[in-house]
């Protein structure tokens, strides 16, 4: 790989060969509907405990992306995952029973595109097949960052919903129709949001730095893609980053949206979609459908993630954001 | 382009939806009333049914608690709560809610160390707020006397 500025530019040819979602009841019933993989009606999966229900969408996904992509699991040189449960379990007891070189990754909602990136990297430098994929689920992130699932309370007009669902991307070096050309690990962004109901506002400011450096470091401007697409910013987060490139003399909005507010339609979300199955099972669905069919050429894909914890969050420190991009072209 | 944390407050606060106070408060008086109207009609009948004052007093509550719980377990609570604020959330409802959502949500880590200690997470700091007011009022209250 060779660098332009931070913007990584895989030397070798990178494909992607198949993809799988896996997603909730509410996900099921939103815009997407017919265009995820699987759909559990029930979101505990048959499973005694939520973070079972999260590892079995997170196996269900796994398996359906290597079966379209016709690669068994001894086939894989690694597999990248990651969720937001404490010490990432959805992802490493999902791959339990895989028996394939696994490692767990850690970018709170972004995790799909970093492990873009990781697996990216990998086949880059020589292994012939990856496995990456992103899991959440809303009962379980509920109940370890928030409150009882039960519990009566009054959501905040910007509180974002979490997604239950799974997103598994196969990639390896050989030739498919969508290739991952270039990519850009970002820089952790804090400007003082506190306010962890407004998750979309913290992780603004870091989709808008990656997003801006990338294209200034590869000379393109947002028309010379069919969509720029942030993880998981909702509303109130992409309102602010078209703002921010308005102010810097761009305008990003014909050419860009967010999976946060793609993902349900009218459903009681207040500002949209979060969690790691937001971006991940999005764009296993929808955005590479799109590619897949020709509709989408070129697409920036810029998973976002806020940094805090329960803990970091009742000390009163503000929220870090993250945003890793992947380009991703059909070919 | 650099921004202070300042600027960037008074750009996203701007695409921040705010919360509707007047049908907020509509939502809790009529959602919260409603509920206090139930207490009364209980605390009605059990004198109707020979109960003293002391002790239709002590019925009341724990009828309330009951309907609390009953709806919690019914999955029905945090819906009416969505929309009711603290309607459903200042009756003595909204405290049975807060432990009985716990108690069944951490279930699953056991009934120790699920259950039993996390319980009171959400009413335990109501409690403890809750007696150290009293004691403080009871004082103020004695040197008044």
């Amino acid at each position: 790989m060779k660098l332009t500025g931070k913007t990584i530019t895989f030397s070798n040819p990178i494909y992607i060969n198949s993809w799988a979602s896996a997603v909730g009841s509410k996900e099921t019933a939103g815009p997407l509907k017919n265009d995820f993989d699987l759909t559990f009606d029930d979101d505990l999966l048959g499973q005694p405990t939520w973070e079972k229900a999260e590892t079995e969408l997170v196996k269900s996904a796994v398996k359906t992306a290597l079966d379209k992509g016709n690669v068994t699991l001894p086939q894989l040189d690694l597999v990248t995952g990651g969720d937001l449960l404490n010490q990432c379990t959805a992802s490493s007891f999902a791959s339990r029973d895989f028996s394939v070189p696994f490692l767990g990754l850690y970018g709170a909602c972004s995790t799909m595109a970093e492990g873009l990136i990781v697996t990216s990297a990998f086949i880059d430098g020589g292994i012939n097949y990856a496995l990456c994929e992103a899991s959440s689920h809303f009962c379980s992130a509920e109940r370890q960052y928030r409150m009882p699932i039960e519990y009566g309370s009054q959501r905040s007009p910007a509180a974002q919903w979490t997604v239950t669902g799974c997103g598994a991307v196969l990639l390896s070096n050989k030739p498919s129709n969508i290739m991952v050309t270039r990519s850009k690990i970002g820089k952790i962004v804090d400007l003082g949001v506190t306010d962890v109901s407004n998750m979309g506002a913290a992780m603004a400011p870091a989709a808008f730095d990656t997003i801006n450096e990338f294209l200034k470091d590869t000379g393109t401007r947002p028309e010379d893609f069919d969509l720029i697409v942030t993880g998981d910013l909702a509303q109130v987060g992409r309102d602010v980053v078209i703002e921010l490139f308005q102010k810097e003399g761009i305008d990003i909005a014909p050419y860009y949206d967010d999976c946060g507010c793609m993902i349900f339609g009218d459903q009681d979300v207040h500002s949209g979609g979060s969690g790691c199955g937001c971006s991940a099972s999005v764009l296993c669905s929808r955005l590479l459908k799109a590619m897949e069919e020709g509709e989408i050429k070129s697409l920036l894909f810029c998973g976002t993630g806020a940094l805090l914890s329960p803990t970091t969050s009742n000390q009163g420190e503000s929220i870090p954001g993250i945003c890793h991009l992947v380009e991703l072209r059909r070919v | 382009m650099k921004l202070t944390k300042e600027q960037y407050s008074e750009i996203y606060r701007r695409h921040t939806n705010k919360s509707n106070l007047v049908k907020d408060c509509l939502w809790a008086f009529f959602v919260g009333g409603t509920i206090c109207l139930i207490g009364e009609f209980f605390r009605n009948f059990y004198l109707s049914r020979g109960l003293s004052e002391q002790s239709a007093a002590t019925a009341v509550p724990i009828t309330m608690v009951f309907l609390g719980v009953a709806l919690t377990a019914l999955r029905v609570y945090h819906k009416i709560a969505n929309k009711a604020g603290a309607g459903t959330l200042v009756p003595i409802t909204g405290f049975a809610n807060a432990v009985s959502s716990a108690a069944v949500e951490f279930k699953a880590e056991g009934i120790i160390l699920g259950t039993c200690v996390k319980m009171f997470t959400i009413a335990g700091p109501v409690i403890a707020c809750g007696t150290s007011a009293s004691i403080v009022y009871g004082l103020i209250l004695l040197l008044l006397d």
